[in-house]
């Protein structure tokens, strides 16, 4: 019964797709997008009989659902392995995806291509699903490029958008470099291993050589990098953001850019083999965090700051992933699905009110006239701010305490001042919006409306549980969640911590989250002049954050226009030397037919006409010997006889 | 007793004759004469050596000859006649649409 269950939940989706891509343009939009969150609700409701059958028996299943490839070494199978990481992962995949996919029908409404818009969701959800139910590498890399494509694809939803589709193409691109990384992966995983399935890999994971599992581990790095938007790959994803909202908070917030982190904590009985990757791991999500929090500080489209607020989160994940807290990073995965999700489409909202503008100096003072969403948008940002006892809390202090209860201090400094960044540009972006005189247009101001409950609900169902989700990993270290995910992530080794330190580590991280509520309430409600003139002053550090540290620009100069010339040049060698070797090649193959031609009507031709003469002047001279004379032949009997008598006899003297 | 190469002798004379009255006269009646000839010739020489060899197959093979001769005779002049009919001679030059 599990077993079917576990093989209809990525059918309900797909099925879903092949109605609305294939009969799409003829049925109504009613019924597509019934077809599209219906699919995924069913998907849903799997998922929880399948969570409530593995959290009563406790034994993973691994369901094959069609054989797909064998011979020799190679066995592929299209099988799903569903144990509580998956479970999880899937309960946040169809939870959030279906209160998206709601929300969506409200946002998306009137929208040109809003069936497609719903397949391409649809489709998003059968490769994430894919991805996180796979039981082996090959199946998971179907999904990841599944979303990849998917990602692409609604990126550039509004495709007669130039910006949209250049994002498109960025994030695509960004995204392969990423992947080459994780294909060498898998394929150092199947030389050493010779099977691809997880749970043959990691029966065998101790005769892997340190090194090797360095060498593996970094390649699984670089895609979980691109995927999750991690340094030096982060650039696609604030570029993402051209996509329609659902879109940012499905695929760029809560579902897809954590696949990285999944992927990782799937194999970290790799990851654990070696400290030197690990090691990498925690220092670019530390980095990450810090980094992508800066930049967050001062920019002014509400969606952007959202998306360096996601990456910044991203980051915490892989540095939980670096210091072996697997159980937290797969926590703050889930509760930041949650809060970010609800972000994201309480932003979505916002937009929704002001017919489209996404500029923050052009908002303020919406509280009152938004209050649902104004209320929803608060608690996400209390949430991912960090104030106990909202969800971002408790998974969020959990990495902070695990970074400083196993010593990594670099790393605990690191997250902690992201903590505080965090905490101040989100209560800035909250500020800028919803409170202060209004700065709207007019003609704006005077469109200005609630979202309608299709919207503002899937916002308080993703409410409550950014409100409650934290509690799942409650107490710290040894809630639910630790209980189960520990058949899988591991408990970590025993570290007891005295109640007092892991008290004390509360307090600070709250005292940063309060400290950067402050901040922003002073520096953008109690004397709104000091951002204006801190900016003034230091100029130059506002203006490298305002651009992004300018690493578009850098990549820019360092990769994409060496690229481009690198391809103008190729073309030119292909224009000049290529096409000229062709012609030159063609030029011979004329001369040389013109010559065999001239060869054939002057040689061989008169050849054959000389012969030919030749035997019609000799026949002209023989037919003289046909007179048609009875005495002419007879004649010639006669001399044909004798000259046969004189042989005959010649040849009897011999 | 007379030696078998003076029949021999008699029959190639005849033969000769024969040979050039079909070669060299134009009167298609004189060919078909001189081709009678040739054939009696040929009856001396087989009766010649069927008389020197003391076999009678010779001589009947003669006889046999004799009748075909007769009978060639009938054709040939037959043909002689239907060609007459159409060309109004006998001159054996003017029958030359066997040519090319």
């Amino acid at each position: 019964m599990t077993d079917l269950l576990i093989k209809l939940i990525p059918l309900f989706p797909l099925l879903a797709v092949i109605v609305n891509g294939l009969v799409g343009r003829r049925i109504s939009h009613d019924v597509a997008h019934r077809l599209a969150w219906g699919s995924v609700g069913l998907s849903f409701l799997c998922t929880i009989s399948v969570f409530v059958d593995i959290l009563r028996t406790g034994t993973p299943h691994e369901v094959i659902a069609y054989q797909w490839i064998f011979g020799g070494d190679l066995t592929i199978n299209l099988a799903y392995l569903v144990d509580p990481l998956t479970c999880i992962m899937l309960l946040v995949v169809t939870g959030v995806g279906f209160l998206i996919h709601v929300y969506s029908v409200g946002y998306m409404h009137g929208e040109e291509g809003f069936t497609r818009f719903f397949t391409y969701m649809n489709l998003f959800m059968v490769s994430m699903l894919l991805l996180v139910m796979g039981n082996n590498y090959v199946v998971l890399f179907i999904g990841w490029e599944g979303v990849g494509l998917c990602s692409y694809l609604l990126i550039g939803y509004y495709y007669d958008k130039v910006s949209a589709a250049k994002a498109a193409s960025k994030a695509f691109v960004v995204n392969r470099i990423g992947d080459a990384g994780f294909l060498l992966g898998i394929f150092l995983i199947f030389i050493n291993f010779k099977t691809l399935d997880y749970t043959k890999v990691f029966a065998q994971i101790s005769q892997l050589s340190p090194e090797m599992a360095t060498a593996i581990a970094l390649c699984l790095l670089v895609g979980a990098i691109g995927k999750s938007a991690q340094l030096p790959l982060y650039t696609w994803l604030p570029d993402a953001m051209e996509g329609p909202t659902p879109v940012s908070a499905l695929i760029h917030a809560a579902t897809m850019v954590t696949a990285g982190v999944y992927m990782i904590v799937r194999n970290h009985a790799i990851f654990d083999l070696s400290p030197t990757a690990m090691a990498v791991v925690g220092i670019i999500g530390g980095l990450t965090a810090l980094f992508a929090a800066s930049i967050g500080l001062v920019q002014t489209d509400i969606k952007r700051v959202l998306a360096y607020s996601t990456v910044s989160q991203l980051g915490y994940m892989m540095l939980a992933c670096g210091i072996g807290a697997y159980t937290a990073a797969i926590f703050h995965l889930m509760t930041h699905a949650f809060f970010k999700a609800l972000l994201f489409l309480s932003a979505g909202s916002v937009i929704h009110a002001l017919s489209g503008e996404q500029d923050i100096r052009k908002m303020g003072g919406l509280s009152a006239k938004i209050p649902w969403t104004y209320r929803l948008f608060l608690i996400g940002t209390i949430a991912i701010a960090g104030i106990p006892p909202l969800a971002g809390f408790w998974s969020k202090d959990e990495i902070l305490a695990h970074a400083f209860t196993h010593h990594h201090y670099l790393l605990y400094g690191m997250a902690a001042i992201a903590a505080l960044l965090t905490s101040f540009y989100m209560f800035r972006l909250t500020y800028l919006t919803f409170y202060g005189p209004s700065r709207m247009d007019h003609h704006a101001e005077q469109h200005v409306h609630e979202s309608p409950t299709v919207m503002v609900s899937p916002l308080m169902a993703l409410g409550v549980l950014s409100i409650l989700g934290g509690f799942l990993g409650f107490p710290p270290e040894h809630g639910w969640l630790h209980q189960f995910l520990a058949p899988v992530a591991g408990m970590g080794e025993e570290h007891e911590a005295s109640t007092g330190l892991v008290l004390t580590l509360m307090m600070i991280a709250t005292g940063i989250a309060l400290l950067g509520w402050g901040l922003a309430h002073y520096f953008y409600s109690v004397n709104v002049s000091v951002p204006d003139r801190l900016s003034a002053q230091f100029q130059a550090a506002y203006r490298t954050l305002l651009n992004k540290y300018y690493v578009d620009e850098l990549y820019d100069l360092l990769w994409v226009e060496p690229t481009k010339k690198l391809g103008f040049l190729l073309d030119w060698f292909d224009r000049t030397v290529i096409d000229g070797l062709v012609r030159a090649v063609s030029r011979l193959a004329d001369l040389a037919a013109a010559g065999s031609t001239w060869v054939e009507k002057y040689v061989i031709y008169s050849g054959l006409n000389v012969i030919g003469y030749g035997n019609h002047l000799a026949a002209r001279q023989w037919r003289q010997l046909q007179s048609g004379m009875v005495h002419h032949y007879a004649a010639i009997i006669v001399a044909g006889l004798f000259l046969l008598a004189v042989i005959v006899q010649l040849i009897m003297q011999l | 007793m007379v030696p078998l190469s003076a029949y021999i002798a008699v029959g190639a004379v005849l033969f000769i004759t024969g040979l050039l009255g079909v070669v060299i006269r134009r009167n298609f009646i004189i060919v078909l004469m001189s081709v009678e000839i040739m054939l009696n010739a040929a009856n001396i020489n087989l009766v010649a050596f069927s008389y020197y060899l003391e076999s009678m197959a010779g001589q009947l093979v003669a006889l046999f000859i004799i009748a075909i001769a007769a009978g060639e005779a009938a054709i040939g002049l037959a043909i002689i006649i239907v060609v007459f009919r159409g060309k109004i001679s006998t001159n054996v030059d003017e029958m030359n649409l066997l040519k090319w």
